[in-house]
């Protein structure tokens, strides 16, 4: 489902002298449907960065990643976009909302985009906001408000609220309780057996044993620095 | 898939100056497209040289007309160009002044537009008013006043219900939030977007404000000196910029 080859990435930083920092050197590796792979390294070995280009939100330097059928390094934006709405799911650490939006149209928005019936997408946005502990009485409101944890769990509840067939995940259980974080592992297991490729970084290493199938040490793709 | 708009090595110059230069892109149906750029770097003079205000002094915009498809709307004569303002375009101007009529009422505001593409039943064009005011929260019983009498932020979204009651497939905006306040802008915002998902719109939306084009975007140019110096997915552009100036607005925007 994701494929990645000879993959590398540098950033140039233009205003402050032109330094050229190679972040990412010859990155490959392969994940299957129905498997979670989770992504291992010191702060700084790339983990994020890895991310963030399977997303496309950061640019590929050279290399490919293969996505359902589109590479990610070259595609056109429009591409990318249509891919994020179907097949590709992201839960990233921070919820980015707009403003006045309530909860549940927060949760519901990606099933919304892919065509799903409102009664069906609200049906599905309170199960998941309900499994997930968070109060009925707050699903009206706009998220902006919400306390870290309470915006991560919106966060993951909107990321699991599709089935996409490749879903990355960064951190999905950091900043949760235990009985939270119980809730998160079922939903990562759920959407393995439903056969979604699965890209997770996690800190918690119970969590990682408990849920990924193998890992990749992200420092493997680091460039190593020529004295 | 046809572009609703193709444009094609667009260049208009004052004289001696650079207004714009070899700008090409291809817009798709439902697409919002951000322009982003300092002020003089040429992001307006392309906004008025793509909706027929400005004659660009080189280049194509070509405009997916229902009947002919594409045509070249630079060299189409001006009754057609006008024709096309009224119907598949709209223009959603900085100052809400410069779009509306101000010595006309809120509800003839929006009505003239729907008049000047052949509505004539009293009735239906008032019903229409109402129905888009509600749409842009603005209350139904200040359909008879005067946009003298609105808000600033009013009279922006009193402007966008007249650009959209004749349903435009493709929507130029020139800082639609400029000189709003935050909390103001945020509402705006919430109610272009929702209008822009529920319509399928395309956009071409100038801006100086980055969070703006973050909301509403899905792809960005970056203009510097009436040249295009980057283009691409907006979060890509914001978080990964690849050329200097660009790299440099990012970093400039003040944290909140």
């Amino acid at each position: 489902m994701i494929q990645v080859e000879n993959l590398s990435k540098s950033f140039t930083l233009h205003n402050q002298g032109g330094t050229v920092i190679p972040v990412m050197e010859g990155a490959a590796f392969e994940v299957a449907p129905g498997e979670c792979v989770g992504l291992t390294g010191a702060s700084g070995a790339g983990k994020s960065t890895l991310m963030r280009m399977l997303y496309g939100n950061y640019l590929a330097a050279s290399g490919h990643i293969r996505i359902g059928g589109v590479d990610v390094a070259t595609a056109e934006p429009r591409e990318i976009l249509a891919l994020r709405r179907g097949t590709l799911g992201y839960v990233s650490q921070f919820l980015r909302v707009v403003p006045r939006v309530s909860t549940l149209d927060v949760v519901a928005e990606p099933l919304l985009r892919t065509g799903h019936a409102r009664d069906a997408a609200e049906a599905r946005a309170r199960d998941l906001l309900a499994r997930l502990n968070i109060p009925e009485r707050l699903w009206g409101l706009s998220p902006t408000t919400f306390s870290g944890g309470e915006q991560q769990r919106v966060n993951i509840a909107r990321g699991f609220a599709y089935d996409y067939p490749a879903l990355l995940l960064d951190e999905p259980t950091a900043s949760l309780d235990i009985a939270n974080r119980e809730v998160v592992l079922s939903l990562i297991e759920e959407a393995k057996a439903r056969g979604a490729a699965i890209v997770g970084i996690f800190h918690d290493e119970a969590a990682r044993d408990r849920v990924c199938d193998r890992v990749i040490d992200a420092a493997a793709f680091t460039p190593k620095v020529s004295a | 898939m046809t572009p609703l708009l193709q444009v094609e090595n667009i260049a208009k110059f004052y004289g001696a100056r650079v207004g714009c230069t070899d700008v090409s892109f291809d817009l798709f149906p439902g697409e919002v497209m951000g322009i982003v750029g300092e002020s003089g770097s040429g992001k307006s003079t392309l906004l008025n040289c793509l909706a027929g205000h400005l004659t660009p002094d080189a280049g194509a915009v070509r405009f997916d007309t229902r009947t002919e498809g594409l045509r070249d709307t630079v060299t189409m004569n001006e009754p057609e160009r006008r024709m096309l303002g009224r119907t598949d375009w709209a223009f959603v101007h900085q100052h809400a002044r410069d779009g509306l009529r101000m010595n006309v009422s809120a509800g003839g505001n929006v009505g003239e537009r729907l008049m000047a593409v052949g509505a004539r039943h009293y009735g239906q064009i008032r019903d229409a008013a109402t129905d888009w005011l509600g749409r842009v929260e603005i209350a139904a019983d200040r359909i008879d006043d005067r946009p003298t009498a609105f808000s600033g932020g009013m009279q922006q979204r009193l402007q966008i219900a007249r650009n959209l009651v004749t349903g435009p497939r493709l929507v130029f905006m020139d800082e639609p939030t400029g000189g709003l306040d935050v909390s103001v802008q945020a509402r705006l915002l919430d109610l272009l977007r929702g209008l822009v998902r529920e319509m399928g719109l395309s956009a071409i939306i100038v801006t100086h404000d980055l969070a703006v084009v973050r909301l509403l975007a899905d792809r960005l140019m970056v203009m510097k000196d009436g040249h295009v110096v980057e283009t691409g997915l907006t979060d890509q552009v914001l978080d990964d910029p690849q050329h200097a100036y660009t790299q440099l607005l990012v970093s400039s925007v003040l944290q909140v």
